[in-house]
């Protein structure tokens, strides 16, 4: 077997994955079986493409010898002969002897496995991982390794998941466009769980977990291609690509988090920054914007000042009440309140943190006290920020942000 | 496929003067399922304190108990039996029936 062939194939395949995975599952109805005849077309590819040549549309060419396969084996299963007239009936619908030119012709059916993958009938958990499992590419076993679960577990989640699938008949098909809002949002919050996983990772995690973000990110490049219009989908692609435009800078060589205030600016991500900058006009273009558009914009913000201290605060600020507006939570309130402090002084955003304290949601959230003691330290109240600190370290669940706390309440006394 | 939806009531619910469920909505749904060719089978059950049951023991006895009386704060109050396509159609009929803004309406396909 010809080397260059196999990889040929494995890299289609890798990258075409999501496609031909939807395209068999929304013909057949069945990730199961779309999983099994889309690696019988791969085998397959391996065995002729070095005889025959590399086809002109090596997607075309799995999708049709996957599709002959699906078909013959439920011509083989008399018991689900049932499928076969639901498939006849979709054949009759599209046509079936459609023969693309390239790629980007045939018919992009990721958009429905989104909707399948991410429905709210399914426990979140198993949203994100079928995402990663059949949008993604990604194995079960490297799911379980990104989601640091173990294979086992894993591989029941996702069992269980394809079975709640198959047997309530959760469909392959768009949403009512009535609820296609909603449901959209479902999909939306799938993409940034599984950026926001990569981007919290700690740095004996990071090689796998950074892998995470660089996934939601294409995955989120994949529904902007498919809903350019939905300006959610754009606001939440600007707002990973303009976090993740920090990702370099944000942690120190021993994986240390670097505050904002201290990051090397040089390091951030120049090319992302600009893409998201624009993704971002695109998402506020006209009103109402939502909360990712909103986000994003803080983000820019941040991303477009030298330092800190040129930090367009009020903006930020402003933008924060925007948000609250439309996701009212103590953290926004929290992040709100550290923003009016560079803007209106430490004092000024300690007298809000401090009426946040009695939040039962931010009860046991490490930032709260850390933002309390970074505060307190600017106003010169040593002895209270080293107080907060050590109420933080109680809370904090990682070791590089255990260090990072660590080292802020050393540097007070120096 | 056929979904049966349980219309599940929260036996501590209250409701504002006139905000009640009333029987004349509860029909209207069950005509607007009809018209639509989606009815299979319904019912409404009477009063959940009015329960009682039956279990055999391991010697064939049978056991007659007053109850039981949730201690669980939901009851089942009626069931609809629907045949549709598929779970997104099912849900949208759930969300249709009255029951599901005075308690919830729980969805299972019906095996077979």
């Amino acid at each position: 077997m010809e080397p260059r062939a196999a990889e040929l194939v494995e890299a289609v395949f890798r990258e075409e994955r999501g496609r031909l995975i939807a395209a068999l599952a929304a013909r057949f109805g069945d990730l199961d079986l779309a999983e099994e005849v889309a690696q019988e077309a791969v085998e397959a590819a391996l065995t002729r493409w070095p005889i025959d040549g590399v086809p002109e549309v090596p997607l075309a060419w799995l999708l049709t010898t996957a599709r002959r396969r699906g078909v013959d084996r439920i011509r083989r299963q008399r018991a689900q002969a049932q499928r076969l007239a639901v498939w006849a009936a979709e054949v009759d619908r599209t046509g079936a002897t459609f023969v693309p030119a390239h790629a980007g012709e045939l018919p992009d059916e990721r958009l429905t496995l989104f909707f399948t993958c991410c429905h709210p009938a399914l426990p979140l958990e198993a949203q994100v991982a079928l995402t990663l499992r059949f949008l993604a590419g990604m194995t079960t076993p490297e799911v379980a390794a990104a989601l640091l679960v173990p294979v086992p577990t894993m591989q029941q989640r996702i069992v269980r998941a394809k079975r709640k699938i198959t047997q309530t008949r959760i469909p392959f098909r768009m949403p009512d466009s009535e609820q296609l809002r909603s449901r959209l949002a479902a999909v939306l919050t799938v993409v940034y769980l599984l950026f926001a996983e990569g981007y919290a990772s700690s740095e004996d995690e990071e090689l796998i977990r950074t892998e995470l973000s660089d996934e939601a990110i294409r995955l989120g490049r994949i529904l902007h291609r498919l809903l350019p219009q939905e300006r959610e989908v754009t606001g939440l692609l600007a707002l990973m690509l303009l976090t993740d435009a920090r990702r370099d800078a944000r942690t120190g060589p021993d994986g240390v988090p670097i505050s904002l205030e201290d990051q090397d600016r040089g390091r951030w991500d120049t090319d992302k920054i600009r893409e998201g900058r624009s993704l971002v006009t695109q998402a506020l273009a006209a009103p109402p914007a939502g909360p990712y558009a909103v986000q994003a914009a803080i983000s820019a913000l941040h991303d477009e000042a030298p330092d800190v201290t040129t930090t367009d605060w009020p903006q930020v600020v402003a933008l924060y009440d925007v948000l609250l507006r439309l996701t009212p939570s103590p953290v926004v309130e929290l992040n709100r309140a550290v923003a009016v402090a560079m803007r209106d002084g430490p004092a000024a955003g300690l007298d809000l943190i401090d009426r946040l304290a009695a939040a039962p949601e931010l009860r046991g959230y490490h930032p709260l006290p850390a933002a309390r003691a970074d505060l307190l330290a600017r106003l010169g109240r040593a002895d209270e920020a080293a107080q907060a600190y050590r109420a933080a370290l109680e809370l904090v669940g990682n070791e590089p942000e255990r260090i990072y706390l660590t080292r802020r309440l050393a540097a007070l006394h120096t | 496929m056929k979904y049966m939806l349980q219309v599940i009531g929260f036996a501590d619910a209250t409701f504002p003067e006139g905000e009640g469920p009333t029987a004349e909505e509860f029909i209207g749904y069950q005509q607007a399922l009809v018209g639509a060719g989606v009815h299979v089978d319904s019912g409404f059950l009477d009063d959940y304190q009015l329960a009682t049951s039956v279990q055999v023991d391991r010697s064939g006895e049978r056991i007659i108990t007053n109850g039981p009386f949730p201690e669980t704060r939901e009851y089942l109050g009626g069931w609809i039996v629907i045949d549709v396509p598929d779970l997104d159609a099912a849900l949208d009929w759930a969300t249709r029936n009255p029951g599901a803004k005075y308690g919830r309406v729980e969805i299972r396909p019906v095996m077979g």
